[in-house]
């Protein structure tokens, strides 16, 4: 029988392949596109160039009053004289280094769990969960070790957006999980309830929400006992986001084949064990998109706390640009809370992007 | 119920079972004794409750009507009693429904560790030796989308095995796969079943129901329409209904 002979692969025509392929290909493959492609270009080098111009060529840096600013551009003095309250609000400014020294401890803990190489995660994660927060609290409070109590109306600025952010995504995931669970239960009470919460508080404003826990929940309680406010805040921001981490969740789990809660269960394993080690795991995997948007929407939304009178980074914004002293500056010091913002989330989006990536185990 | 001198004979054994899904009467006056080290095929058309009934054995679907008896154990709606059942049934799925964020290994061990609380180097130990006998041992550390059908079932059938159960079910194991791979999964289940395991299997394999089968089982709508040794039920089916089926399969 004849053997058949397999032609040799050769390379590609050195015509189709490198940038000059590409930018012919994609830029000006024919006239009208290339007419466009170099309007836009010069369109896009213009503007880059005069925020340039406005933000770092010409803005002055250095300085300490009002006078330091010539108007032709940005002034970041402002903000420089002003960095403090961006990021402790009205912290007393004796005491400042206890804010500094929760923010130095949420960049080493947030390190050491994010980063692959670092080991001992698993005792990050309990310290993180239990001890941390009550060392925080006692730390920024004060009242503890003769530290003098600095009240809750004094923090601000990144401060509260932070801790409200953290905690709302660190309580509401889990409580999200076991929403979704119980809606999708078989027990109709169960689901019943959980259909409820979900659609309560996805039906109310996260506004009305802080308002109502504001104001209404001081009412509910009689007399001394009184609920400090971040913490009607937090209350409040972790029962909104529930809800809606249960729905990104359901959505996740509605997703698995039904083949893999049988061969778990024709295994033998009990309904909590099933979805902690097989249902879960798949489940939160797929839904990383969602969840992370739902951060990223609360994360923002820390700012309507406002509304109950705290001063998030925003509201500090807001707050700066009323002082007599220093007017006119608004746009660098929205600028400067936006760039605040646009770090952290899209800090967020591009860790989630990652982690899919890492999770990815070539199935699907 | 069981005649007393095959009590301990019997694995499995199905009385008057019947299912509805809904209205639909699904299986209708099912009775069926297993006993240990039998092996049986179930064939019929589509729809005809086979899987239905291998589904009933280890309560992935629930009866409505009649008693079933596994291992000593009635399976009733009474959890305790489902898990022990469970873990003395393993079961293969015509779409494998291995866990694809799991290695090899991992899907291998993960019951017995899990639901028999078997220390984890034993466990690896147990699953690397199923693997071997499977002959897939050099992609325990692969995970299963990498893996081609035929690999996938053979890692399914171990990972059934590892939890060492008295009787193995299988629901048209081969179905999924091209018909290249069906041969490496069907000699897999040759092995196993001269190994002296109770087995049911749903499948239209008749190749293999010949070679292996002590009991070939004809289902249709619902009803066990007749069961034989291999040899007398296909030259000597005593239905029309199975002579129709029969000449369908086998052309």
């Amino acid at each position: 029988m004849d053997q058949f002979n397999f032609s040799p692969s050769q390379p590609p025509p050195s015509n189709t392949i490198g940038a000059a392929a590409w930018l012919r290909k994609h830029l000006f493959s024919n006239v009208n596109n290339s007419i466009i492609t170099v309007v836009l270009f010069v369109f896009l080098l213009s503007s880059l160039w005069s925020i340039f111009q406005w933000g770092f060529w010409n803005a002055d840096w250095v300085g300490s009053t009002r006078a330091d600013c010539s108007r032709e551009a940005a002034c970041w003095v402002f903000i420089q004289v002003r960095f403090e309250q961006f990021m402790f609000g009205f912290y007393p400014e004796e005491e400042s280094w206890r804010p500094t020294l929760f923010f130095a401890s949420l960049v080493v803990f947030v390190l050491w769990l994010f980063i692959e190489k670092i080991p001992y995660k698993k005792y990050a994660l309990v310290f993180v969960l239990v001890p941390y927060p009550l060392l925080a609290t006692a730390l920024l409070y004060g009242g503890v070790a003769s530290l003098p109590v600095v009240d809750t109306h004094a923090w601000g600025g990144l401060l509260v957006t932070l801790i409200i952010a953290l905690i709302g995504m660190l309580v509401s995931l889990p409580l999200g999980i076991m929403l979704a669970l119980g809606r999708r239960s078989q027990m109709p009470i169960v689901r019943s309830l959980s259909t409820v919460y979900i659609e309560f508080w996805r039906g109310v404003p996260l506004i009305t929400v802080l308002f109502m826990a504001s104001v209404m929940l001081p009412l509910f309680f009689t007399g001394d006992f009184d609920v400090d406010k971040l913490l009607r805040a937090l209350i409040g921001v972790v029962l909104f986001n529930s809800a809606y981490m249960a729905e990104a969740i359901r959505g996740g789990l509605q997703s698995i084949s039904k083949g893999q809660y049988e061969a778990g269960e024709a295994l033998g394993l009990s309904y909590w064990r099933l979805h902690r080690l097989i249902i879960l795991p798949q489940a939160l995997k797929i839904c990383i998109p969602s969840i992370v948007n739902t951060f990223i929407a609360l994360l923002k939304d820390t700012s309507l706390v406002l509304i109950i009178g705290m001063f998030d980074v925003l509201g500090i914004a807001t707050a700066a640009n009323s002082d007599p002293e220093w007017l006119g500056f608004s746009t660098e010091s929205f600028i400067f809370a936006a760039l605040i913002f646009w770090i952290m989330c899209f800090g967020m989006s591009r860790y989630s992007l990652r982690l899919e990536n890492k999770l990815n185990t070539g199935h699907r | 119920m069981l005649d007393k001198n095959n009590q301990q004979d019997v694995v499995i054994s199905l009385h008057d079972v019947d299912k509805w899904y809904g209205e639909f009467h699904v299986l209708k006056n099912i009775n069926l004794n297993v006993k240990k080290g039998e092996k049986i095929v179930i064939c019929g058309p589509s729809g005809s409750g086979k899987s239905t009934l291998i589904r009933c054995i280890n309560h992935l679907e629930e009866h409505q009507k009649g008693d079933i008896e596994v291992a000593g154990t009635l399976l009733t709606d009474d959890l305790k009693q489902i898990e022990l059942v469970r873990s003395e049934v393993g079961m293969c799925f015509q779409h494998f429904n291995l866990f694809p964020h799991l290695t090899v290994l991992e899907n291998c061990t993960l019951a017995p560790i899990w639901v028999k609380k078997m220390p984890k180097k034993e466990a690896e130990k147990l699953a690397m030796e199923y693997l071997n006998r499977v002959q897939i041992a050099e992609q325990a550390h692969k995970y299963p989308g990498q893996l081609s059908g035929g690999q996938q079932q053979r890692v399914a059938i171990a990972r059934s095995l590892c939890m060492q159960p008295q009787v193995m079910l299988f629901d048209e194991p081969t179905s999924a796969l091209d018909p290249e791979m069906v041969r490496e999964v069907l000699d897999v289940m040759v092995e196993l079943a001269n190994g002296g395991i109770t087995m049911i299997c749903v499948s239209h394999e008749m190749g293999f129901a010949r070679e292996v089968a002590d009991r070939v089982i004809f289902m249709d709508a619902g009803e066990i329409i007749e069961q034989n040794t291999p040899e007398e039920f296909f030259s000597n089916p005593q239905y029309d209904r199975t002579k129709q089926f029969l000449q369908q399969i086998i052309h």
